[in-house]
Parts: C-alpha cells; structure tokens; sequence
C-alpha cells in the first residue's frame, strides 16, 4: 500500500517536473503591449499570456490567484519595470515558488531596463504625487522604444530557449523591417502634430507627445497619481480659456468624465486614444496601435 | 605590435609542444592565419568604433533613446540592494458606550488581552516598521516590528523565505502570521475595518502568529490552487507553549482561486489548525462574586472556511469596486479544566463545541471613496463541564462559558486621498458582551512612508 502509495507520488513528481521539455516557453507579460511584442517576436515556441487588459490602470492591480498561477508556470515574466507594477508584481513573484522569474535571473526581463527613461526627477518625495524615482515608465507609446525593447527581448528569448535562436534571430529581423517601414510611414503621417498644443490626464502620454513633438501644457491631475480639487479645476478652465489647447487626451482606460467635463468648458476637442493594444477594436496589435493613435490625433487636428 | 604577438606566440606554443617537432610549412601556416585573425579584429574594432560613435551621438541627443542591450542589468526595479523600509502609522479615536474595561466575548474563553474596541478618546495605534531585501540569491527576508502606544516592541513577522526552490515550493521559517483563512497573513494596516471579525478575535486571538516552518506548494495549473502545511511551538493562543521537544500541533490550508471574466476574481479555502494547550488561564468569576483563575489544558482543533469575491468594471478599481468575503470557524476544544487554579483547584474534564462566522462587503462608489458592511455572528454551543454535570459545582460559576450567541453589525466609510494614506470612520452595534449593547464610534488614521508595499488578494 506504502509502496504504491510512494509510486503515484514519485510518478506525479515526475511529471511535474519534467512536463516543460518541448513545450512553448510560457511568457507572462504585464501589459497588453508586451503580451502583443513577445507574440510578434516569439510566434508559436511562445505561449504569451496578459496580466492585465487595456482598459486597466496598470499602477492598480490586484495580485488576484489567477495571476499567481500564471507566474507559477511562467518561464519568462516581461515587465515594463521602473516600479510601474511594483503594488503588484513583487507579490505574483514571491508567491510564485519559480525560481526562474526572480529579479535578476534570465526569466525576468524589463523593457524600462532597455531604455532612456524621460522626467527622471532629480529629487523624489510622495509630496509630488506618484513620481517613479527612475523615471516615467510609461515607454511604450513612443514606436522606437518598442524597436529597441524587441531586440533585446530576442536575446532573452534566445538565451531562455536556445534550441529556438535562429527561429527568433528570424522574426527579428522580419519585425524590424516591418517596424522600420511602419515608423517611416508614421513619422511622415505625424507631421502635422508638431507642435500641436494638449492637455493630458496622467503623466503617462509623456512618450507619445515626445514622439510626435505634441506639446503638453497641462495636465488634468495636479500631481500624478493624485485626482484634481475642485479649485485646481477652476484654475485650469481660468487657464485654458485664456490659451485654449487643441485637443485634451484621453486614455482608453480613464474614466470620461473629467476630461469631458473639460472639454465642455473650454470647448476643446476630446481625443481617445487606445493606449494599450485592445484600447479601440482597430488597435488590434502593435501596428494597428501606432495607425490608430495616429488617425485619430490626425482627425481631430484636421 | 604584430611581431610581438607571434613571439608571444612562438614562446606560447614552445611551452606547450616539442618545437622541435613544428615543421617550418606549419609555423608559415600559423603565421597566415594570425594575419587573418588580425585583420579580422581590425575590422571588428572598427565597427565597435562606429557604434560607439553612434551611441555618442545618441546620448548627446537625449530624444533618442539608447541602443538595445546597452542600457539597463539584468535584474531591473526589483533588485535593490539596500532592505526595502516601510512605516505605517496609524491612530484611533474611540467613543465607546460601554467601558472597554469590560470587554468580553460572552460565551467564549477569552482569547488574551489584545481582543477589544482598544481605549477611550485618541489612541495611538500600532506603529509598524518592516525591512525588507533579498538575502542572498536563495532567500529572502523580513523583518515587521511593531511599536506599540505603551512604548513597547513587538516582532510581529520575522521570516526567511526562499526564492530559489523551483516547482511552485517555498518555504517560510520563523515568525510569520498562519497562512489558515483568508484574514489571519493581512497586516492590519490592510484591513477593511478597524478591528477584526468577532470569529478570528474569540477564536485566535485576532490574529495567529506562527514561531515555526511553513512550506507552501502551487500546482502547475492555470487555476489558482495552493496547498500549505506548516507548524511552530504553538505558543499563541488557542495553544500554549509545552514543556517538551517538538512542535505543538500544526496546520494545513488549501487555497483555490480563479477568475470570472475580466472583471471579477475570487479565492476560497479550507484551513484546520490543531493545537495543544497546557494550563491555558483565563480569568472568570464565581459565583460569590470572587475572581478565579481557571484553566484548560487540551487539544484546540479549529476549522476554516474562507471565500472572498472581488469585482471592478474590466478591472479597474478606480471609478468603482466590490469586494465581498465571508468565512466561518469551527473549534472543538477537548480536554479538562481546571476550576480556581489558585485556590479549590478542581479538575473535570471539558469539552465545547463552537463556531462563528462573519460576512462583509466593501464597495468603492467613487474614486478614493469606500463605504463597507460587516455583520459578525458567533454561537458558543453549550461546554460540557464535568464538575458541573457531575453536579460538584454549579454552571453559575462559569458565568464566561455561559451560553450565548454574541452578534455585531459595522458600517465603514473610509477616504484614501493617495495609496499611502486612509482616514476611516467605522460605527458598530456591538453585542459581545451578554447583556450590554456596545456602541462604538472608531475614527483612524494610516499613514504609510517608506518602500510602496506590494499588497496580497
């Protein structure tokens, strides 16, 4: 009985331990971004699965069971880093039990990590909002951050499953060339949105406006992270009125009613913009984000 | 520069081979093959040279970003050096009908001294300091300290963790809060409400910490399904610390969990703790009016049964959230209990049979807003003392073990102006004791300074 008993365990060990060989390498992206950049780049030796939906605030999520397990099994976790997910994330790698997703191993990647981050501050305290002492970790809005992020994610790609190098040296080089066209198509498409002046909500468009040359001149929370007053919101109508932006941003996943409040008052345009691919049924994948962001700026700048 | 390598060389390979046995077409064939090497890393040089210009150029011009695989380590944000230091500050002010000095679960042994509304007017509640970091790169560890107002310090958690087992294991070892419930591993600073269910507060004193081992286990699955074992000396309440070697008891917990869509999530479990006591005092008096000292030494086996529900719109707890959890406990203490230890000292044995269980939602109808419920319910069954059936000594002189069945409903409201800082106030009809309706009006604060915690579902 003992002994059968120490057959069926040894046997479920067995598989548990020996069931990854051949599979997909499992990737736990944090955003629908890079769940979509590990999908282009890793195609089917990868099995890419989303910690969060575009029409989530990244900053706030719940460590919920189901992304736990997700963890458990993950070969690789791609982050965006820069403690945009550290009220979550800590929580799914600790209670992982998965040695190979700790900070520092090949399995835990950050696509901050790769980057120049912009508005790092030159002193940090909580009285400025939620300010990230590396810097604005919102990267993914600017297209060439999205290139250079790629080719250091086939690296780690190639390093966490060797055997797959050449297939992911391939896609590589297919999806740089499609990005590099893309970009020359978006970089002549956005002429017109230099210098256009917008009123963001979060300071998380920063990449965007970087990109496009868009000019920020204020922002619908008074500090990040931190909702605007009543009084700061009459200061910032007092202040539109008197120089009217051209359009206020807006993120798929913010709530309309302050922006729109807004734009009633000081009768400027709002644009929503998908921020995350899956924010608008045409954001479909990396590309159709960058076309789709870009149609409707250029829309409503017409 | 190139004549020096080959003699480099040439010395190299005499120390390696007989020189004499290096024919003069080999030593021509080296030599082309060195020139080839040469003009190969010349080339290369000169590539480095053209990146390194171009990343020059680049960092000049700070609008583009660096080149992949330059910038950043491996191991980003989540590798500091220095532990992770966090203070939470938090204080009440409480306007209490009844005087807290009298504060009894009726019908339950009382569970320490810790379970209560607390003072009267401002009170400054725990302060608590926790450090964290990796050990090295097979542990972690932490350390949670808590300052209390009477100028005390108190380890609430101090573990080791590891991080390098693979295969879903993890082993946690040294004081630690029980992994049993749902409630029992949340750090008060993340409660919904004040104070704790009435259950967790007659049944474990509030909250159990463990001084042992735990080890944990994940299954490879998408569905959250987690299984944990642990033990300790068992010297909290409802154990006692035991004269022997060996660890007092232990308990077991599986934890399953799960996804409903995009917006809601949830998590359920059953827990059974099992602890020794030896000469577990409690206070009481008898029926004279005198105070008693009593006490129970046995085995304290609890059951619990724990589900919480969360739901947002896609998610986002921004705008909106509902966060719905219930559980029920179930102890059986079976042993003897001595009556008037310092005095009649009479032993019988003792058996009770009892339960409780809370339910509560919490909902957040608007940004930095939550407004919650609580309903606490707790039934104490009938202890069968053998003194008193045997007719030895009236029922009368356990007047704490007497039947009852203490109720309590809370009302919250709280304010979060940031994640770091909540202002709550909390109103509860509180119905522990037997025969005195407890209103309490509890106004807090909490501030938390430090590392951004991470916090658990």
């Amino acid at each position: 009985m003992l002994y059968r008993f120490a057959r069926i365990v040894s046997v479920v060990l067995c598989l548990a331990v020996a069931a990854p060989a051949g599979a997909a390498l499992k990737v736990l992206a944090t955003t629908p971004d890079w769940a979509a950049l590990a999908t282009e780049l890793g195609g089917e030796r990868v099995n890419v699965y989303a910690a969060t939906n575009p029409f989530q605030d990244v900053h706030r999520v719940e460590a919920k069971p189901s992304l736990v397990a997700r963890a458990r099994s993950a070969d690789l976790v791609f982050a965006t880093g820069a403690e945009l997910e550290v009220g979550w994330l800590p929580v799914l790698i600790q209670e992982s039990g998965n040695a190979h997703i700790q900070p520092g191993s090949p399995g835990y990647f950050e696509a901050a990590a790769q980057l120049r981050l912009l508005e790092v501050p030159s002193s940090v305290d909580r009285s400025m909002g939620d300010v990230h002492p590396q810097g604005n970790p919102h990267v993914q809005l600017d297209p060439h951050n999205i290139a250079t992020v790629a080719l250091a994610l086939t690296s780690r790609l190639s390093t966490l499953d060797p055997a797959g190098a050449a297939y992911y040296q391939a896609r590589s080089v297919e999806f740089q060339a499609k990005w590099q066209q893309a970009l020359a198509r978006w970089d002549s498409r956005a002429a017109p949105l230099k210098g256009v002046t917008v009123v963001v909500i979060h300071k998380d468009q920063v990449y965007l406006c970087h990109w496009l040359g868009l000019r920020e001149v204020a922002a619908i929370e008074p500090k990040p992270g931190v909702p605007p007053s009543a009084g700061y919101l009459a200061e910032l109508v007092t202040k539109l009125t008197a120089a009217p932006p051209r359009i206020i941003l807006r993120n798929a996943y913010n709530d309309p009613k302050a922006v729109e409040w807004l734009s009633g008052k000081v009768n400027v345009p709002v644009v929503m913009l998908p921020f995350s691919v899956g924010g608008t049924p045409e954001a479909k994948d990396l590309v159709g984000l960058f076309d789709d962001t870009l149609n409707r700026l250029l829309a409503a700048v017409k | 520069m190139n004549a020096r390598i080959r003699v480099a060389l040439a010395l190299v390979l005499a120390g390696t081979f007989n020189v004499s046995i290096a024919r003069a077409d080999d030593l021509a064939a080296l030599r082309a093959e060195l020139d080839g090497l040469k003009t190969e890393y010349a080339s290369r040089v000169q590539a480095l040279e053209a990146r390194i210009q171009q990343l020059e150029a680049q960092a000049a011009a700070p609008a583009q970003p660096l080149t992949p695989g330059s910038g950043g380590s491996a191991g980003g944000t989540g590798t500091a050096f220095n532990p992770a230091m966090s203070v939470i500050l938090a204080g009440t002010y409480a306007h209490l009908s009844q005087d807290p000095a009298t504060y009894r679960i009726a019908g339950f042994i009382p569970s320490g001294p810790d379970v209560g509304p607390g003072d009267r007017s401002f009170n400054l509640g725990e302060s608590e300091i926790t450090l964290a970091a990796n050990v090295d790169p097979y542990f972690y560890a932490n350390l949670t300290a808590s300052v209390t107002a009477d100028d005390r310090i108190a380890v609430e958690e101090a573990y080791f963790r590891t991080t390098h087992l693979s295969n879903g294991f993890t082993i946690k070892g040294g004081r630690f809060f029980s992994g049993i419930g749902y409630l029992n591993d949340i750090h008060a600073h993340a409660w919904d409400f004040v104070d704790q269910p009435l259950a967790y507060q007659a049944f474990l004193a509030g909250q159990l910490a463990e001084d042992g081992l735990q080890a944990k286990w994940l299954a490879p699955t998408d569905v959250f399904l987690e299984l944990g074992i642990e033990t300790g000396n068992g010297d909290r309440f409802p154990g006692t610390r035991r004269a022997g070697n060996g660890p007092n008891g232990g308990a077991v917990f599986v934890h399953l969990g799960d996804d409903i869509g995009d917006s809601a999530s949830w998590r359920a479990g059953v827990s059974y703790l099992d602890r020794d006591a030896e000469a577990r005092a409690y206070a009481d008096v008898e029926a004279g009016g005198a105070p008693v000292i009593n006490a129970f030494t046995g085995t304290s086996r609890i059951w619990v049964v724990d589900t919480t529900f969360k739901w947002a719109p896609h998610g986002n707890p921004t705008e909106h959230l509902l966060k719905l959890q219930a559980e029920y406990l179930h102890r059986t203490e079976d042993g003897a209990l001595l009556f008037d230890s310092t005095g009649a000292a009479l032993n019988s044995d003792y058996r009770s049979v009892q339960s409780g269980w809370y339910v509560q939602g919490v909902y957040g109808f608007r940004p930095r807003w939550r407004t919650g419920l609580r309903y606490d319910y707790l039934d104490s069954g009938s202890a069968r003392i053998g003194l008193v059936t045997d007719g030895g000594v009236a029922a009368s002189n356990f007047p704490l073990l007497a039947n009852a069945s203490p109720k309590r409903i809370t009302w919250m409201l709280d304010w979060s102006p940031s994640e770091f800082s909540r202002l709550r106030g909390q109103f509860a009809w509180n119905d522990a004791r037997a025969n005195a309706r407890d209103r309490q009006l509890l106004l807090q604060y909490l501030y938390s300074i430090g590392a951004h915690g991470a916090h658990k579902f």
